[in-house]
C-alpha cells in the first residue's frame, strides 16, 4: 500500500500542473481580447492571474472547480434546484435503480444461457448488438416512447441505465457460471447432485469473482446511463440536467462541478462494490 | 462367496476420437469381493483410471457388463454406494475443511447438526481434528488429500474408489499416508479400489494387484498379495514383499514386450 502512494501522488501532481498550464493557455486569448477592449495591456503575471480567475473560462482552473463544487454542494438548501446535492441524489437514485434492474437482468440472462445451450447462439449476437447502438442516440427514443406511455420520472432513466448495466454483468456471469473445472463437476456427479445443487454449491460460488468484475463496470456505466437519460427530457433535474443547462448558458464552471460530482459518485459506487467484493471474498476464505 | 462388490464381464470401452477409435478398455474380467483392497497398476494409457471411472459411472462402457454391489454403476452412483478420491484434492476453496467434508452430506440433505457431527468424526479419522475452520489453502498438500479422503468417507459408502490419490505428494508424505490408509481400511473394512503407478505402494496396500497394460487397455495379470493385515513400513524390506513386487514388475514388462 505504502509503495503505491508516491507514484499516485506524483501522477496527480503532474495532472494538476498540466491542468493549470492548459487553463492559462486556453483562456489567454479570451482574457487578452477583453483587456484590449477595455484599453488595458496587463503584464504577464496579471494575465496569468486573470486567466485563472475568469468567470466563464474555456477551461477553468482546478481551484475554481473545487470552489464552485463546494459552493453548490454546501451553499443552497438541499431542496433548491441550485443545490448539487439535490441533482446528485436525483441521478444517483436513477443510477442505482438501473444498476439493480440491469444486474438482475444480466444475471438472469446468464443463468438462462448457461442452462439452455441454444440460447447462447441465439441470444449472444443480440446482446452484443445492443451495446453497439450508441446509447446517446437510443436514450431520447426510449424516453419519448416511455413518456408517451405515461412513464416519466425515475423509471425511464433507470431503464437506460439498466440497458448499459446488464451487458458487463451478463458477459461476466456467463463466463463465471461456466468456469467450474471438470474435476469439480465429476466430484458432484459422484454424489449424484441435482443440477440445482450443482448450480448453488459449485457454479454460483465459482462465478462470484466474474460477477463482481462485471458489477464494477456496470455500476460506473449506470451513472453514465442516468446522466445521458437526463439530457433529452428538458432537463428538469439531475447531474445531466445541470450539464445541459451549463452548456446552454456557457457556464463552464457549472459543467465542471457537475462533472466532478458525477465522477465522485461513480468512484464511490465502484468503491462500494469493491468493498462488498472484499468482504465476501474474506468470508469465502480468500487469502488476506 | 458373498455377492461381489464389483463384477466386470468382457468389459470394453472405445473412445471415438478424431484420430480414430481408442480402445481404452478391452475385454476386462474381474470379481472384487467385499472388503478387498484392490490396486490397479500399469503405465499411463493402460485404462486403470478409465476402469475406475466406469465403476463410478463417470464413463459409460461400450461393451460387456459391469455390476457394482449387484446393480449397474448408475444405480450404485444414485444410491451413493461409493466415495471417490481424485488425483487432486478438489476441495472447494471457498469452503472450510469442515464445509468441504460436509458437502456430500449437504447434497444428501442431512441436518446441519448431523453433518457437523459426521464431519468431526471423519476428520478425526484422518488425523485432521482441529482443522475444521481452516480453509484449504492453509493446509499442506498431504493434509488436503486427507481432507478429501474424509470427504469421500463422510457418507459412509460401501466402496472407496481412489485414483492415484497420493501421486502428487512427496515420498515421505506418501509413506505416511499409505500407513494411515491401511489403518483406515482396517478400521472401516471398506472395499477399496486404488489406482497407482507405484509398485511398492500397490504391494504395500493391496490384497490383490491388478496389472494392466495399454493399447488396448487390458488386464494382463492379477497378483495375490497375502502379506496379512499387519503391515509396518519395514515389511517392504522382506523377501516376501520383494517377491510380489518382482512378479508385478514382470507382469508390467510382459504387457510391454510385444510393443515397439
Amino acid at each position: 500500500m505504502r509503495a503505491s502512494i508516491l507514484p499516485v501522488l506524483t501522477v496527480s501532481a503532474g495532472i494538476v500542473v498540466l491542468w493549470y498550464l492548459g487553463a492559462v493557455w486556453l483562456n489567454w486569448q479570451v482574457v487578452w481580447d477583453m483587456q484590449a477592449r477595455a484599453g488595458h495591456a496587463p503584464d504577464f503575471a496579471t494575465m496569468v492571474s486573470l486567466t485563472l480567475s475568469h468567470a466563464r473560462p474555456l477551461l477553468p482552473a482546478p481551484h475554481q472547480v473545487v470552489v464552485e463544487t463546494w459552493n453548490s454542494l454546501t451553499g443552497p438548501p438541499i431542496t433548491s434546484p441550485r443545490s448539487l446535492v439535490n441533482h446528485a441524489m436525483v441521478t444517483l437514485s436513477a443510477a442505482l435503480a438501473g444498476f439493480g434492474l440491469g444486474s438482475l437482468a444480466g444475471v438472469l440472462l446468464a443463468v438462462a444461457i448457461i442452462h439452455v445451450r441454444a440460447l447462447e447462439r441465439s441470444l449472444m449476437p443480440w446482446i452484443i448488438a445492443s451495446q453497439a447502438v450508441p446509447v446517446l442516440a437510443l436514450a431520447p427514443i426510449v424516453i419519448v416512447a416511455l413518456g408517451a406511455l405515461g412513464m416519466t420520472g425515475l423509471m425511464p432513466k433507470a431503464i437506460i441505465s439498466a440497458y448499459l448495466c446488464f451487458f458487463p454483468v451478463a458477459i461476466g456471469m456467463v463466463k463465471g457460471l461456466a468456469a467450474p473445472d471438470a474435476l469439480s463437476r465429476d466430484l458432484l456427479r459422484t454424489y449424484s447432485a441435482t443440477p440445482a445443487q450443482v448450480f448453488w454449491t459449485l457454479r454460483v460460488p465459482t462465478s462470484l469473482p466474474y460477477l463482481f468484475a462485471g458489477l464494477k463496470v456496470a455500476v460506473a456505466a449506470a451513472v453514465v446511463g442516468a446522466i445521458v437519460a437526463e439530457l433529452p427530457t428538458g432537463a428538469q433535474a439531475g447531474l445531466g440536467a445541470r450539464l445541459l443547462a451549463g452548456s446552454y448558458f456557457g457556464q463552464t464552471l457549472q459543467i465542471w462541478s457537475a462533472l466532478t460530482v458525477a465522477a465522485v459518485v461513480s468512484a464511490t459506487l465502484v468503491g462500494v462494490v469493491g468493498l462488498a467484493e472484499r468482504l465476501l471474498a474474506r468470508r469465502m476464505g480468500a487469502r488476506a | 462367496m458373498a455377492e461381489p462388490a464389483i463384477a466386470a464381464r468382457n468389459l470394453s470401452l472405445v473412445f471415438r476420437t478424431n484420430d480414430g477409435p481408442v480402445h481404452a478398455l478391452s475385454d476386462v474380467n474381474i470379481d472384487i469381493a467385499p472388503g478387498e483392497f484392490i490396486s490397479l497398476i500399469g503405465p499411463s494409457g493402460c485404462g486403470k483410471t478409465t476402469l475406475l471411472r466406469v465403476i463410478a459411472d463417470l464413463e459409460k462402457p461400450t461393451g460387456g457388463e459391469i455390476r457394482v454391489n449387484g446393480v449397474t454403476p448408475e444405480a450404485a452412483r444414485l444410491a451413493r454406494d461409493y466415495g471417490y478420491v481424485f488425483q487432486a484434492p478438489a476441495l472447494f476453496p471457498w469452503r472450510t475443511i469442515e464445509g468441504n467434508v460436509m458437502l456430500p452430506l449437504q447434497i444428501m440433505g442431512l441436518s446441519k447438526a448431523e453433518r457437523q457431527e459426521r464431519a468431526r468424526q471423519q476428520l478425526a479419522l484422518v488425523n485432521l481434528a482441529g482443522f475444521e475452520r481452516k480453509f484449504p489453502w492453509q493446509l499442506s498438500g498431504g493434509m488436503q488429500q486427507r481432507a478429501s479422503i474424509a470427504r469421500a468417507l463422510a457418507f459412509e459408502p460401501k466402496l472407496l474408489l481412489m485414483d492415484e490419490p497420493f501421486g502428487a505428494l512427496d515420498e515421505i508424505v506418501r509413506d505416511h499416508l499409505n500407513e494411515q490408509l491401511l489403518k483406515l481400511w482396517a478400521t472401516t473394512r471398506k472395499t477399496v479400489v486404488f489406482v497407482t503407478h507405484s509398485i511398492p505402494e500397490a504391494v504395500f496396500l493391496s490384497t490383490r494387484i491388478v496389472v494392466m497394460s495399454p493399447r488396448p487397455g487390458r488386464i494382463t495379470d492379477i497378483v495375490d498379495c497375502d502379506l496379512g493385515p499387519d503391515r509396518p513400513l519395514e515389511i517392504r524390506e522382506t523377501p516376501e514383499f520383494l517377491r510380489i513386487a518382482q512378479r508385478v514388475r514382470e507382469g508390467l514388462r510382459a504387457g510391454h514386450s510385444y510393443e515397439g
